[in-house]
């Protein structure tokens, strides 16, 4: 007889076969389903992690984008979206989205997500958890972010290039139809950056990286990075959105103060006449 | 005293070879009347003095070429990045001339100053009148003016050939290419071929230091001298005449009060190009016809062109082999073309309608012209309008608007909002007048209440001091001569108002010349109240004879309300002018109060005293 | 010649008569000692007088025009150290960085301003306070001339015209006029070599069978697994004119990934590569790069003039003053699988022009 055969009696066969299955098939289902975009980066989520991110999701995003993730009438499909989507969402605060809106807005965290010990490590369990159902590009990591070594220079042809017709020259923001608009670029981290153009949010284009490589990416993050904190050495800055607001300092700054100017010289001398 | 030895000496030396003794002496005399609105065109004079002091810094520096060079300079952030030398020599002057983005800066804010104060200065003269005769080419030297700065500030701008301004450039070619049957041969021959080209930035170069400037120069030297020599209009007030001109003499007063203000000029500008940063071409990028950033616009002069273009529908004609792209040339021609056509004809039109062929000197206050200054707030809501909607994405961006919609509001409000300014402010302006003869009738309020013995309360009101008093009485007759009227005594049509178009002389002439009457008597007695001050339809003829100069009326002689109270058809901006708004002609004649309330009815002859 | 009179009443003191508001000084004429010199060497005691005085001495009050004077004389010696803080500034300051920038700016610019501002407060209270109030009449003439001095001229321009033929003899005045027409018009003929015609330039790119789609920056050629994400959209250019903006003006174009079954009519689907469409960059409006792509409704705005091109529907335009839509680029894949043109475009690009048919 065999080993196995003299325990089939044993208490605890069943538990036994149940392990097993559950075993094959998830290693036969993760065989099979599709490959994530390959990206060398983030080490691979352990299972607690997306335990506790399916947890997160089903309490804070199920409720538009479904149980399984797989979209409704209000949310888009998240499975293929990839951790690095969810991370870019969830971070800047646009998702959990308050409501229906053209378009979801940087705003503060929400509850659990602004947690100060543990927010981030949420962030990333649900990340995980969303990466676990499809795949999808990963969070990338420090070294691929670094604006250290990165050209500013070929970073700011790429911007002017790729990015600004939304974006502005600088990343102050700009206009697109409906409601929506590219939104200005002050407050995004590095990671945030990276993470928006791989995975192209909302009406952002999705610039991956065999279109834009990786170390482009770093070098318009270091443009972006670096002009944004670049000091403004003609004075304020009126919002480097050009000749608008410009020309709105020539009328109600210069004219005005000159006008002030033409009633001090021409006013009569300390006379003031009755009642006018 | 040894200096005025020394003048004596210098002076007599010129003196013996120029003979300029009476010339100055007439010169340093000479009366300018004082108000602050006189200044706004020295603030455009100083400003154009700026930009010729700035500009000639920065040409010895700035590279006009188009030759692509790769960039090694101090401004780190583009370093290696290939760019054109004029592109690289802007950024040579802002990081590597001390002094030199002060200047560009300087030079960039009094550019904006320059149209800014044109503007302003503009509308002071549409406004008051001053375009009237003798002033008429002055004003249209003027809108000269107004053109070559608008170009000279496009080419200006377009210079350092950064990636803000080259789209402009671009847009510029666009438009000269839809031109039908020459444009495209326009384009190719000014952009030396297909765009972009490498002749533009040196030919704008030289349009912008030599050939416009020069222009500029002598129509303004032109403009100031004709301002001088018809000597400059003044304010109407207390023993200001058309045949005077009441101010202050020209050496010490008015040298010292524009010598104070070109002071004040330089340091505004001097103040924004410290502390506001403008056209910072190091942030754009070189020019590149491939790329193009969100929220680009020209500089704000350029903006009801750029608004035109963006609210125009998308109408084009494919005719046998031909296109007639009326998207493009129609809001780049007619809005803005219309405008400046519109305000060089306007005195002319003026003078036609209303048959005055005389001299002014002398300031309309805006009020007392009421259809004129509608006119004039009409065309600048229109204006206003498509300038609005040339910054549409940033407006739509910053207050959360969609995109659409702004330019669907702009197609709208730039029909409709003109016509609804017009009327407001033609209303206002009414209304003002009537407080005006409120106040001519009534005295000013000092907020005394007495009480009288009979139990009845009343304010009293102290009558206006002969300076406010010549201030609100001094106002040229719009009403044109005898020849415009309807009828003769005979009932016979007079020459100019038969035909087809002597009709809508008439008619126009009714219309612009709409104005309350100032018709102080007593304030009590006689018509005071109600009515226009006059019999059903009688008019005062004598006043106003055609061409001379003409003493403007001191306050006593009821100016004519004829023909418009008279009949419905004049009606067709609401109550002809008839004071009290009791209805036109009705109680002319009657003596005694038509008894509408007020609180200086009779019965009280006491503190009020006569009002004159 | 014009007479200056000073608008007077008898009574020329400071204080009001009785009752009336107060206005501007007035100003009693009184003649000028004898001696008083004149700008033009002195006079001899008997040569000509200088005329009464118009302008009065000084100021009325002594004690606030001492104050004044103080307070305008510390106005010009800030401004005189402002100019001095200027050139201070100018020697002593370095550019060459952006931080140094800054710092000369604000010093630079700072001083200029005091300096000016210093100047200007201290002229206008000069001129308000201690230079007399003061307000003279002058008189003016009607502009026109009088009709004799017309009539001279009138009669100076006859007896001129007269005395150089020109009305009378046709024959000069139409030949000195036929003469100058040339020489009038000759400059504008001076400026046909500004530019060379157009000819068909503007009808023809410079994508040809086989050029490869070089992505811009970069200037890497793409395959199709390159750009396989959906939602995608990047600007190319033809390989062999990364530097040649003459001909980039016209040739710069957009491709985006589309899901195949995503594009539409009149979308040329042979035009495509599984999914990849390329268009036009340069809007039909006026020539400005129209990129920008919006993933979720599939538009390309222009940010001129905010023209809206249906991306996956063959970029008709649905927004905007645009009145033709984005030509498409006929596009397949070589032998290496780099992402080629097939031909030119089938329409000419950008901004339309009379000839365009």
């Amino acid at each position: 007889m065999r080993w196995i055969t003299a325990r089939r009696r044993h208490p605890a066969a069943g538990f036994a076969v149940v392990l097993l299955m559950l075993v094959a098939i998830g290693a036969g289902y993760a065989a099979i389903s599709g490959p994530g975009a390959a990206s060398a980066s983030a080490p691979a989520a352990d299972q607690r992690e997306i335990a506790k991110g399916q947890d997160l999701f089903a309490a804070n995003c199920s409720t538009c984008h479904g149980l399984e993730a797989q979209g409704t009438a209000v949310a888009p499909s998240l499975i293929g979206v990839g951790a690095a989507a969810v991370d870019f969402q969830v971070s800047t605060g646009r998702m959990p989205s308050a409501g229906p809106a053209a378009e979801s807005a940087r705003k503060d965290l929400a509850v659990p997500f602004a947690s100060k010990k543990y927010g981030e490590q949420y962030i990333h369990d649900v990340a995980a958890y969303v990466q676990s159902l499809g795949g999808g590009p990963t969070i990338p990591s420090a070294s691929q972010v670094s604006t250290a070594g990165a050209s500013v220079a070929v970073g700011q042809q790429l911007f002017i290039a790729n990015c600004a017709q939304c974006h502005n020259f600088v990343g102050a923001g700009g206009a697109l139809t409906y409601g929506k608009y590219a939104p200005a670029l002050t407050q995004a981290t590095p990671t945030q950056i990276y993470e928006a153009m791989l995975t192209g949010p909302e009406a952002m284009p999705v610039f991956n990286d065999t279109t834009l490589s990786p170390e482009n990416k770093r070098n318009i993050v270091a443009y972006v990075v670096e002009t944004r904190s670049e000091p403004n050495p003609g004075g304020f800055s009126l919002g480097r959105i050009g000749p608008v607001t410009e020309g709105l300092v020539a009328f109600l700054g210069l004219l005005f103060f000159m006008v002030l100017a033409a009633l001090w010289i021409t006013a009569k001398q300390g006379k003031t006449k009755p009642n006018e | 005293m040894s200096t005025t030895k020394a003048l004596e000496g210098v002076g007599g030396f010129l003196d013996d070879r120029f003979r300029g003794a009476k010339g100055f002496r007439t010169f340093f005399r000479k009366i300018f009347p004082d108000h602050w609105t006189f200044l706004l065109g020295e603030i455009a004079l100083y400003s154009f003095i700026i930009l010729l002091l700035s500009g000639t810094f920065l040409t010895f520096w700035f590279q006009p070429s188009m030759t692509d060079v790769i960039y090694h300079g101090s401004y780190t952030h583009l370093d290696g990045v290939r760019m054109s030398e004029a592109y690289a020599s802007t950024l040579h002057i802002s990081f590597d001339v001390r002094g030199g983005l002060l200047m560009r800066q300087i030079h960039h804010w009094a550019a904006d100053l320059f149209m800014a104060a044109i503007f302003a200065h503009m509308l002071r003269i549409f406004f008051t009148g001053a375009y009237r005769k003798p002033r008429e080419v002055n004003w249209l030297i003027g809108i000269v003016l107004l053109t070559l700065g608008l170009l000279e500030g496009l080419f200006g701008y377009s210079l350092p050939d950064d990636l803000l301004s080259g789209a402009g450039l671009r847009i510029t070619e666009g438009v000269m290419q839809s031109i039908p049957v020459v444009g495209t041969y326009l384009a190719f021959f000014l952009f030396g071929g297909a765009f972009p080209g490498n002749v533009i930035i040196p030919r704008l170069y030289i349009l912008h230091v030599l050939l416009i400037p020069g222009l500029i120069l002598a129509l303004i030297t032109a403009h100031l001298f004709i301002m001088f020599h018809q000597k400059h209009t003044q304010m109407p007030g207390k023993g200001r005449t058309e045949q005077n001109v009441v101010g202050a003499p020209m050496y010490p007063y008015f040298m010292a009060k524009t010598g104070a203000f070109f002071f004040f000029t330089f340091a505004a500008l001097a103040l924004a190009a410290t502390f506001a940063q403008i056209n910072p071409v190091w942030l754009y990028g070189p020019y590149t016809p491939v790329a193009m950033s969100a929220g680009s616009q020209p500089d704000f002069y350029m903006g009801m062109l750029e608004g035109a273009l963006r609210v125009m529908v998308p109408w084009e004609w494919n005719v046998a082999g031909h296109t007639f792209s009326f998207n493009v040339f129609v809001p780049a021609l007619l809005p803005l073309g219309a405008v400046f056509t519109g305000a060089a004809l306007w005195p002319f039109i003026e003078r036609w309608v209303t048959g005055d062929k005389r001299d002014h000197h002398i300031n309309d206050r805006p009020r007392n012209a009421p259809t004129r200054t509608g006119i004039g707030v009409a065309v600048m809501t229109f204006y206003g309008v498509l300038w609005l909607e040339g910054a549409n994405d940033v407006i739509a961006d910053h207050f959360d608007i969609a995109l659409y919609t702004t330019t669907r509001i702009a197609q709208v409000a730039m029909f409709v909002g003109p016509v609804i300014a017009y009327i407001l402010t033609k209303r206002i302006c009414l209304g003002l007048q009537r407080k005006d003869l409120h106040l001519l009738e009534h005295g000013v309020e000092t907020g005394i209440i007495r009480q009288l013995p009979s139990g009845e309360f009343t304010e009293i009101a102290r009558p206006l001091s002969e300076e406010e008093r010549a201030k609100l009485v001094a106002r040229t007759q719009l009403r044109g001569p005898a020849e415009l009227e309807a009828v003769d005594e005979n009932g016979i049509p007079a020459p100019a108002t038969r035909g087809a178009i002597g009709k809508v002389r008439a008619r126009l002439n009714t219309i612009l010349t709409e104005s309350v009457e100032l018709t102080p008597t007593n304030g009590h007695g006689g018509n005071g109240h109600g009515g226009n001050g006059h019999g059903a339809g009688e008019p005062a003829r004598a006043a106003v004879p055609a061409g001379g100069p003409q003493e403007i009326s001191a306050g006593a002689g009821p100016a004519a309300s004829p023909a418009v109270s008279g009949g419905g058809g004049a009606g067709a901006v609401g109550g002809a002018g008839a004071v009290g708004g009791a209805g036109a002609g009705t109680d002319g004649g009657v003596a005694g109060h038509s008894g509408s309330a007020d609180p200086g009815s009779p019965g009280d002859p006491g503190p009020d005293g006569p009002v004159q | 010649m014009s007479e200056i009179s000073g608008h007077g009443e008898p009574n020329g003191s400071p204080a009001e008569a009785g009752g009336s508001h107060p206005g501007p000084r007035r100003v009693i004429g009184t003649p000028p000692p004898a001696e008083a010199r004149t700008l033009l060497g002195t006079g001899l005691p008997d040569g000509p007088q200088p005329p009464p005085r118009e302008l009065p001495a000084g100021p009325e009050d002594p004690r606030k025009a001492k104050l004044a004077e103080r307070i305008v004389a510390a106005c010009f010696i800030l401004a005189m150290l402002a100019g001095i803080g200027f050139i201070a500034a100018y020697i002593g300051l370095p550019v060459h960085t952006v931080d140094a920038v800054l710092r000369s700016n604000l010093a630079l610019g700072t001083a200029l301003s005091v300096a000016f501002l210093g100047l200007g407060v201290g002229a206008t209270i000069w001129v308000r306070h201690l230079m007399p109030d003061v307000e003279l009449t002058e008189a003016r003439k009607p502009m026109a001339s009088t009709p004799e001095d017309r009539a001279a001229f009138a009669e100076t321009f006859a007896e001129g015209a007269d005395a150089s033929q020109f009305v009378k003899r046709p024959l000069l005045r139409r030949t000195l006029i036929a003469a100058t027409l040339p020489l009038a018009v000759a400059p504008v003929v001076l400026l046909r070599d500004m530019g060379p015609l157009p000819g068909t330039s503007l009808r023809h790119t410079v994508w040809k069978k086989g050029t490869r789609l070089m992505e811009f920056v970069t200037y890497q050629p793409l395959t199709p697994a390159d750009f396989s994400s959906p939602g995608g959209m990047v600007t190319v250019i033809p390989e062999g004119y990364e530097y040649d903006d003459d001909e980039l003006a016209k040739a710069a174009t957009i491709i985006i990934k589309f899901r195949p079954e995503e594009l539409e009519k009149p979308t040329v689907l042979n035009w495509t590569v599984d999914g990849i469409v390329a268009y036009s960059k340069i809007c039909t409006h006026l020539g400005c790069p129209a990129s920008l792509y919006e993933q979720t409704t599939h538009h390309i705005l222009c940010p001129c003039h905010q023209s809206t091109f249906d991306a996956p529907r063959g970029a008709q335009v649905i927004f905007g003053p645009a009145a033709r839509p984005l030509p498409q680029l006929p596009i397949t894949t070589n032998a290496e699988g780099y992402l080629v043109a097939q031909s030119d475009f089938h329409e000419p690009v950008g901004p339309s022009f009379w000839e365009r048919g």
